[in-house]
């Protein structure tokens, strides 16, 4: 890893743990929310930039796991590493069976797909019980850790979600630079080629998706936890646009590009709440703004800007391969 | 008609798209360690039984027996597990990752390197390095393992293919027009790593450059309009009025 | 009173319509989507929005300026067909020729940017919009009553289909977008001019789900988010009845509509997902949609 990387990631690091002891300056739960969408726009770049899949309906695997670990916790007051496993493993299953059915087709159409299954998911938790509808589910208890640890206080739950986030962009770092991750370059490069090595891509592209939603699955646990509540705003398809918009605004073809991205939209709407439904229509003109002339994101253009003497003019089109 | 050792049997194999049969009753056989060449002029439907044969399609109706096994309805990636390997008519690599890459990712599939395994390094599949080198250096490409392919030339990219072809150590090699669009050189030396290949396989390839097809073929399969016209050597086959017809207007490459 | 399966007729009959007048919307706007894709390989997320806008430009129509139903039937298509050519010009066209996904995209960010600033200036809650005086009431057959309303909701759907259907397959202009459609590389070397073609057929796709937009607005809320809550399901209809076949959308979306009244009937809970669960369904067993063209 280049020194200059190295270096800055160890800064971040540093300022990221010391967080909760600066209250006044930056506020924990806040860190911990974007904590959270970076792992989840991570996990969605794991699908979008490396397996070249566009699922427009990921707000399904968050919203999922966000309730099934509310109820876990409210219902019957597990330990907290129990909760969040329950809430990561029904997004996981979830993402087999959406998975199965997506890839049976491609592109615009797979798209399609997902975004109408994530639609049924929202559907479902509306109509549920459990879920208390547009109240949302309220009260969650954040238990604790092991049975032993109480995560009431911020900072022991934010030194829980700093390493629980840094566990899963871990993973989704060694995944792409793994046996596997070198298939689905592979397979996103030139797929008859891999088909006609002896690949079966679909099992590939299966795996990537499920991958993708388990981590998308923890974020979603670990937000639960945070502000002790799931709603319907979390199965909602502007969730599935908002991390659509993060891994395209950070660089969609770079491993932490997504979290740029992440971190500005969030911060987007933290700081425009105030004035309501306009969150939603900045979010769309960012949206038009970027993908007519800023598809390479923020990540894209840095290296760009890097390797200004290796650049090819060459319009970026979705199945572009990445820069490691 | 079935030939003693024949490793690929197509049997009455059509292929109709709507309103227009792209293959009509077409069979044929290929024996074990031959060089058999599929020629005709254009439209005759050799690509169309190219995909019928490596199972990019579906056929309409027929049948296709690789090693005495029918395999007219398994997945592309089977018959390439089976050792039925193909190429393609535009060279198919992967641009952005290296030749070495490209070739590795052969020889991940064939010995079965934790191709699944997400949560290993992929310094695991550093042991491959040395047959790919080796791989490399057969097809004349030393020196240029750690170039993207999408940098190398026509030709070169060419060699990569065949060095990812070979890698998967096939029992048949299906080449789709090897020679298309390169320059003399090139296709000296691709016809050259080709016969290098004939000795451990057995090799079908659609070609339209005539000399290629005369140098190397060991049988030839002349198809025209859909169905095959007539089978033999090049000497038999240039004098035949039928395929001399069905070229007029064509010509050599 | 006589039953169906366990239902009074009346209250069977009542939901069948209601699933007919829905079907007939889903049918509309599947319409409007495969034509659009068709030509421009481009879905439409902003379909639902510019439904949306249609509704809201009826009631502003008479809210602002007094001017009622019938009249707003013919402006309202026009104005918004003319928003969506401006889109079109200004933003669409910078996209062709790159992954169809960017064209989701960008109409994803028109959606949301059209669903904010309507909410923005009318709020979340549903606004009412009056049924024209001539269409109020019901007629009675005996064996169920017909809202006059959605009676000629279901009329004016399928004349739309219609007129649709009529001018693709038998004017010259649908002869020109017919051939653009299959290869535009060759219309335009034959001097049609098929970039105008392409802003005048995503204008009359937008006009349509206008044209929809106004005819639903004395039956449902006029509210901000009535578009993309359709627009999903159209969706879902559409890989049903597979998106490449006008005929398959128009179809998928009338039975569909129907399936979903029926459902409602028997099994309320359901009704909201049976499309969804229709969609999975044929993804298993038909891929390519009941109509679609097998593709690789």
């Amino acid at each position: 890893m280049p020194k200059l990387t190295l270096v800055f990631s160890l800064l971040g690091i540093a300022v990221l743990a010391a967080v909760p002891l600066f209250p006044q300056v930056v506020y924990p739960v806040f860190v911990m929310k974007l904590l959270c969408m970076v792992l989840f726009a991570c996990a969605y770049n794991l699908l979008l930039g490396f397996a070249g899949i566009m699922s427009f309906g990921h707000a399904a695997f968050l919203g999922t796991a966000a309730y099934l670990t509310g109820y876990c916790m409210k219902a019957f007051g597990l330990s907290t590493e129990v909760g969040i496993l329950a809430g990561t493993l029904s997004a996981t299953a979830l993402g087999v069976v959406f998975g199965a059915l997506a890839i049976r087709r491609q592109g615009i159409y797979l798209s399609m797909i997902t975004l109408a299954l994530a639609q049924m998911m929202y559907f479902i938790f509306l109509q549920a019980k459990f879920t208390g509808a547009e109240d949302g589910m309220q009260q969650v208890p954040r238990g604790y850790l092991f049975g032993l640890i109480d995560l009431r206080d911020d900072t022991s739950l934010y030194y829980l979600v700093l390493t629980t986030v840094g566990g899963g962009l871990w993973l989704i770092w060694r995944t792409i630079h793994s046996p596997f991750g070198e298939v689905l370059r592979a397979i996103r490069e030139h797929e008859p080629r891999a088909i006609s090595l002896g690949y079966k891509v679909q099992k590939f592209k299966l795996l990537a998706f499920t991958l993708s939603a388990g981590l998308s699955g923890l974020a979603g646990s670990l937000k639960t936890l945070v502000f002790q509540l799931a709603a319907l705003t979390d199965v909602h398809w502007q969730t599935s646009g908002d991390v659509v918009l993060m891994t395209l605004l950070g660089g969609m073809h770079t491993v932490f590009g997504p979290a740029i991205g992440a971190f500005i939209i969030t911060a987007l709407q933290y700081y425009l709440d105030a004035f309501g439904q306009w969150v939603t229509v900045v979010v769309g003109a960012i949206f038009i703004a970027c993908v007519s002339v800023f598809r390479q994101g923020v990540a894209g253009t840095l290296n760009k800007i890097r390797r200004s003497d290796m650049i090819r003019t060459r319009d970026v089109s979705l199945n572009a391969k990445s820069l490691p | 008609m079935t030939t003693k050792d024949a490793i690929i049997e197509v049997h009455n194999l059509c292929k109709e798209f709507k309103g227009f049969t792209a293959l009509d009753h077409v069979s044929f056989s290929v024996a074990r360690g031959t060089i058999h060449a599929l020629i005709g002029p254009n439209g005759a439907g050799k690509t169309t039984c190219f995909n019928l044969l490596t199972k990019f399609l579906n056929p309409t109706r027929g049948s296709i027996y690789y090693e005495g096994r029918n395999i007219t309805h398994l997945q592309p990636a089977d018959i390439a597990c089976l050792g039925l390997v193909r190429s393609f008519q535009i060279s198919a690599v992967f641009p952005q990752l290296t030749v070495m890459e490209n070739v590795r990712i052969a020889l991940q599939r064939k010995r079965r390197r934790h191709s699944y395994d997400f949560w290993r390094s992929s310094r695991h599949l550093d042991s491959l390095n040395h047959d790919a080198l080796q791989l490399i250096d057969a097809v004349g490409l030393t020196g240029m393992a750690n170039l993207p392919a999408a940098e190398l030339s026509y030709g070169h990219k060419r060699a990569v293919e065949l060095a990812t072809t070979l890698a998967l150590e096939p029992k048949v090699m299906l080449l789709d027009e090897p020679t298309a669009g390169m320059g003399q050189k090139d296709v000296e030396r691709t016809v050259a790593l080709i016969r290098h290949a004939a000795e451990s396989c057995t090799i079908l390839m659609v070609e339209h450059n005539l000399s290629v097809v005369a140098s190397l073929a060991d049988h030839i399969i002349v198809m025209a309009r859909g169905k095959v016209l007539a089978e033999g050597n090049y000497g038999t086959l240039s004098k035949d009025a039928r395929v001399i017809e069905a070229y007029i207007g064509a010509g050599h490459a | 009173m006589p039953e169906i399966f366990g239902i009074p007729l009346q209250a069977f009959t009542g939901q069948l319509m209601l699933g007919i007048v829905n079907g007939s919307f889903y049918a509309v706007l599947a319409l409007g989507l495969a034509v659009i894709f068709g030509l421009l390989k481009i879905v439409n997320f902003a379909h639902g929005a510019f439904f949306m806008v249609g509704a809201f430009g009826a009631l502003m129509l008479e809210r602002y300026l007094g001017i009622g139903y019938w009249p707003a039937l013919l402006i309202i298509p026009v104005l918004t067909g003319c928003i969506g050519i401006l889109v079109e010009i200004t933003l669409l066209r910078r996209l062709y020729g790159l992954d169809p996904i960017y064209g989701l995209l960008l109409t994803f960010g028109v959606a949301l940017l059209l669903e904010g600033s309507f909410r923005v200036g009318f709020g979340s809650s549903g606004q009412p919009y009056s049924t024209p005086p001539i269409l109020r009431g019901s007629t009675d057959l005996s064996f169920m009553v017909l809202p006059n309303y959605r009676m000629w909701v279901v009329a004016a759907s399928l004349i739309a289909c219609l007129a649709t259907w009529l001018v693709i397959e038998k004017t010259k202009l649908g002869s020109y977008l017919r051939a653009a459609t299959e290869r535009p590389d060759l219309t335009q070397a034959f001097g049609i001019k098929v970039p105008l073609i392409i802003t005048l057929t995503y204008g009359a796709g937008v006009a349509l789900a206008a044209v929809a937009g106004v005819l639903a607005a004395p039956i449902l809320h006029v509210s901000s988010s009535m578009g993309s809550n359709l627009v999903i399901i159209v969706f879902a209809i559409v890989v049903i009845g597979g998106l490449g076949s006008i005929f398959g959308s128009v179809v998928a979306g009338l039975a569909l509509g129907l399936i979903e009244g029926l459902t409602k009937v028997y099994y309320s809970e359901a009704s909201a997902t049976v499309i969804f669960l229709c969609m999975a369904l044929v993804l298993l067993l038909r891929p390519a949609g009941l109509f679609g063209r097998e593709e690789r």
